[in-house]
C-alpha cells in the first residue's frame, strides 16, 4: 500500500507572550492509502495542531511531513493553498457552506479554484459527488433550506469533488443528532470501502469502533496507535437505533 | 485561478446581498449623478453667458468717463462729465479698426399712452447703434440720422414697452406715446430678445434719437457713454488704441495723467464673466466630487463589514485552496462591480437629471462628454482604493483562525 501521509518527529511551538507552548512534542506515523484513521484526544491534546498540520494550513517548527510524497514543510502559502486545493477535502463540525448558495454551487467551489476544469467538468464532477453522498435529488436546494445532515453531506461532496490524497474530518457529527451522525458514519465507511483515506479527528471514542485504526493523542504525543480488527458497522447501529415518531 | 472563475465567485457573492450592494452603490450613484449633474449646469451657464455675449456683439466696445482724480480725492464715475460730443465726432472721423459709433445717453421715467403706463428707460443712440448691438427692428423702421440732427422727437420702442402700452393689440406703429412729459412718435418696434442669463428683460427699453434725449429729457451737453464696434472682434484691441489716443488727446492729458475715461470691451467682459461660471462650475463640481468621496468610503465602510461578517468563509475558501491574491481578487472585484455599476447608473441619472432641469426648470444645461468619462473614471478608481485595504485584510486572515471565527 502506498503511503499517503507520512510525520516524522514533528513539533509545534507556539509562543503565548513569553511562554513557548510545545503543542505537538514529536509525533510520528505514517498513514496508507484505503486507511480510515480516527484521531482522538482531549481538548489540548494537540489534535487541532496536528489536524492544521495534516492539512497543511500550519507548517511544523521541525519534522517532516510528507503529504502524498511531497515535502511539506518548506513549503510557502501559496504552493500550501495548491496542494490543499489538489490533495485534501476538507469536513468541519460547522459544515461552512456558503449561505444562500445551492449544493451544486457549494460543492463546485474547490474547483473553481483550479482552472484546469472547465464550467461543464465542474458540474459534471459536482453531481456526481452529490449523487456519491445519497443528495442526487436536492442539487439545486440552496444551504439554507437543508438540514444539518444534508449540509453536512454537501460538506463531503464538497470535499469529495477534487478526488482528494485524504479527507480530513474535523468533529464531523459534532453538531449532529445521534441518529444522523450515524448517517453520516455510514457515508465515510461506504467512502472507506470505495477506498478513500479518511482522517477523522474527534473526542468523541465511540467513533473509534467504525474506523480501521485508532491514534489517541495526549500532552502533544502520541500515547497509543491501534489497528481496529473489528469494525463495526455503522449501519447495523443505525438500524438499531429506536426509529423517530414523526 | 482564472479571471472568469473570480468573477463568478465575486458576482454570487454580491448577488447574496443585492439590498447591501444596492445601498451601497446608491452613495456612489448619488455622487456620479451629482457631478455629472452640476457640471452640466456649470458648463451650461456658460455656454448661454458666451452665446449672450456673442449675440450682443462680441465686438463691441464701451466707453464711459472714468474715474477721475482731483487733489487725491477719486471721483464717482457718473458724476463725469469728460466725454463730449467732440469726441464721438473724432472716433467717428479718425479711425480705421471702428466699424460703428454711437453716443449714449440714458433716463428711466414713465412711458405712457392712453391709459396705460409703465416705467422703462428711455437711451439715446444713433442709427449706427443697431448694428453695434446687433439689434433689428421687426416693424417698422429706424429714426434716421436726419432725425438725429433735428432732435426728432421720434422712438422705437421694445416688446415689453409695446405689451405695456398696448395691451389690446393695437399696433403701436405712428403712435404718439410720451415718456415722461414729452411725447414721442413711434416709428418702430424692436425685434424681441427675452431674458438675459441674468434674468433681465432685453426688451424693456425705448430708443430714439440721443440729441432729443440729451436736450429735451436730462438738459446736458456731455455724453454718458459712447458704444463702439470693431470691425472684427480680432481687432477689438487695436481698435481701443486708437480711441484712447484720440481721447487723450481731445481731453488734453499729459503723459502721467490718468486716463479719465474707461474702455471695456464685449472680450473682457465675456472673458470675466465666463471665469464666473468656470468658477462656479469648480465649486459645484468640489460639492459633488464630496458627495462622491463619501459614497466611496460608503463602499470601504461596507467592505470592512462585509470581510469580518464573511471571515468564516474566507477562512473556508482558503482552507481548500484559495490563495491569498485570489481572495484579494474576490473583495477587489466586489467592490469594483459595485462601483461600476453604481457609476453607471450615477451616469444614466445624471444624464436625465441634467436634461430635467434643462426642459422643466428651463436652465441651460449641457453635458461634457469629458465629464461622464472622468466620472466614470473617478468612480472605478474609488471601488480600487476604497476596496483596496478592506481586500487586502481579508487576504491577510489566517485561514486557521478563520475557519474556526465565531
Amino acid at each position: 500500500m502506498k503511503d499517503i501521509i507520512r510525520l516524522d518527529n514533528i513539533r509545534r511551538d507556539f509562543k503565548v507572550g513569553d511562554e513557548i507552548v510545545h503543542a505537538l512534542r514529536g509525533v510520528s506515523f505514517t498513514i496508507s492509502e484505503g486507511e480510515f484513521v480516527t484521531i482522538m484526544g482531549t481538548s489540548g491534546s494537540g489534535k487541532s495542531t496536528l489536524l492544521n498540520t495534516l492539512g497543511c494550513l500550519d507548517t511544523p517548527t521541525s519534522g517532516e511531513y510528507y503529504l502524498d510524497g511531497t515535502s511539506v514543510r518548506k513549503m510557502g502559502k501559496n504552493s500550501r493553498a495548491r496542494l490543499r486545493n489538489l490533495k485534501i477535502g476538507f469536513v468541519f463540525q460547522s459544515y461552512n457552506l456558503l449561505p444562500k448558495t445551492t449544493a451544486i454551487e457549494n460543492v463546485e467551489l474547490p474547483l473553481m479554484y483550479n482552472p484546469s476544469f472547465s464550467a461543464a467538468a465542474r458540474k459534471e464532477k459536482a453531481i456526481n459527488a452529490l449523487i456519491a453522498v445519497g443528495l442526487g435529488d436536492r442539487l439545486m436546494h440552496k444551504s439554507n433550506q437543508m438540514s444539518g445532515g444534508q449540509m453536512q453531506r454537501v460538506a463531503i461532496a464538497r470535499a469529495l469533488v477534487n478526488d482528494p490524497a485524504v479527507i480530513l474530518a474535523d468533529e464531523a457529527t459534532g453538531n449532529l443528532d445521534t441518529r444522523t451522525s450515524f448517517e453520516i458514519l455510514v457515508l465515510f465507511q461506504k467512502l472507506h470501502a470505495e477506498g478513500r483515506t479518511i482522517i477523522f479527528v474527534t473526542h468523541n471514542p465511540e467513533i473509534a469502533r467504525y474506523s480501521s485504526r485508532n491514534i489517541l493523542l495526549r500532552d502533544g504525543q502520541v500515547i497509543t496507535d491501534t489497528v481496529n480488527h473489528d469494525i463495526h458497522s455503522a449501519a447495523e447501529a443505525l438500524a438499531k437505533l429506536p426509529k423517530n415518531d414523526d | 485561478m482564472n479571471g472568469t472563475n473570480l468573477f463568478k465567485i465575486a458576482f454570487r457573492a454580491l448577488a447574496n446581498n443585492k439590498m447591501r450592494g444596492f445601498l451601497t452603490m446608491l452613495g456612489i450613484i448619488i455622487g456620479v449623478a451629482s457631478v455629472i449633474t452640476m457640471l452640466a449646469i456649470g458648463q451650461g451657464s456658460k455656454r448661454s453667458i458666451q452665446e449672450q455675449i456673442s449675440e450682443m456683439g462680441s465686438n463691441m466696445i464701451m466707453i464711459q468717463p472714468g474715474q477721475g482724480m482731483f487733489g487725491g480725492v477719486r471721483q464717482d464715475a457718473s458724476s463725469m462729465e469728460t466725454l463730449k460730443l467732440d469726441d464721438y465726432q473724432n472716433i467717428l472721423d479718425e479711425t480705421r479698426y471702428v466699424a460703428g459709433v454711437s453716443p449714449t445717453v440714458n433716463s428711466s421715467g414713465q412711458a405712457i399712452y392712453g391709459s396705460n403706463n409703465a416705467p422703462t428707460t428711455v437711451y439715446g443712440v444713433s442709427p449706427d447703434y443697431l448694428d453695434i448691438r446687433r439689434y433689428k427692428v421687426a416693424d417698422g423702421d429706424m429714426f434716421s440720422d436726419q432725425d438725429v440732427q433735428t432732435a426728432a422727437k421720434v422712438c422705437v420702442i421694445g416688446q415689453t414697452v409695446v405689451d405695456n402700452l398696448f395691451p389690446e393689440g393695437t399696433n403701436p406703429i405712428g403712435k404718439v406715446i410720451r415718456f415722461g412729459k414729452l411725447p414721442f412718435r413711434v416709428v418702430g418696434v424692436m425685434e424681441s430678445k427675452g431674458y438675459n442669463s441674468m434674468g433681465m428683460d432685453q426688451d424693456d427699453f425705448i430708443i430714439a434719437p440721443f440729441t432729443t434725449v440729451q436736450k429735451k429729457i436730462l438738459a446736458i451737453t456731455h455724453l454718458q457713454g459712447i458704444t463702439c464696434s470693431a470691425l472684427k472682434e480680432e481687432y477689438t484691441d487695436q481698435a481701443i488704441d486708437e480711441i484712447s489716443e484720440i481721447l487723450r488727446r481731445n481731453h488734453k492729458l499729459r503723459e502721467i495723467d490718468e486716463d479719465d475715461f474707461n474702455i471695456r470691451s464685449q472680450q473682457e467682459l465675456s472673458e470675466m464673466l465666463t471665469s464666473t461660471s468656470d468658477m462656479m462650475t469648480i465649486l459645484l463640481a468640489a460639492v459633488a466630487g464630496i458627495s462622491l468621496l463619501v459614497g466611496g468610503i460608503g463602499i470601504m465602510n461596507i467592505m470592512y463589514v462585509s470581510v469580518t461578517e464573511r471571515t468564516r468563509e474566507i477562512g473556508l475558501r482558503m482552507s481548500i485552496g484559495a490563495k491569498g491574491i485570489d481572495i484579494l481578487a474576490q473583495f477587489l472585484i466586489e467592490s469594483v462591480l459595485i462601483s461600476v455599476t453604481g457609476g453607471l447608473i450615477g451616469v444614466l441619472l445624471g444624464v436625465a437629471a441634467a436634461i430635467i432641469v434643462n426642459k422643466v426648470f428651463m436652465f441651460p444645461t449641457y453635458i461634457q462628454p469629458w465629464s461622464v468619462i472622468l466620472s466614470f473614471a473617478v468612480c472605478t478608481f474609488t471601488g480600487i482604493f476604497f476596496g483596496w485595504y478592506p481586500a487586502k485584510k481579508a487576504a491577510q486572515l489566517d485561514p486557521i483562525e478563520a475557519i474556526r471565527y465565531e
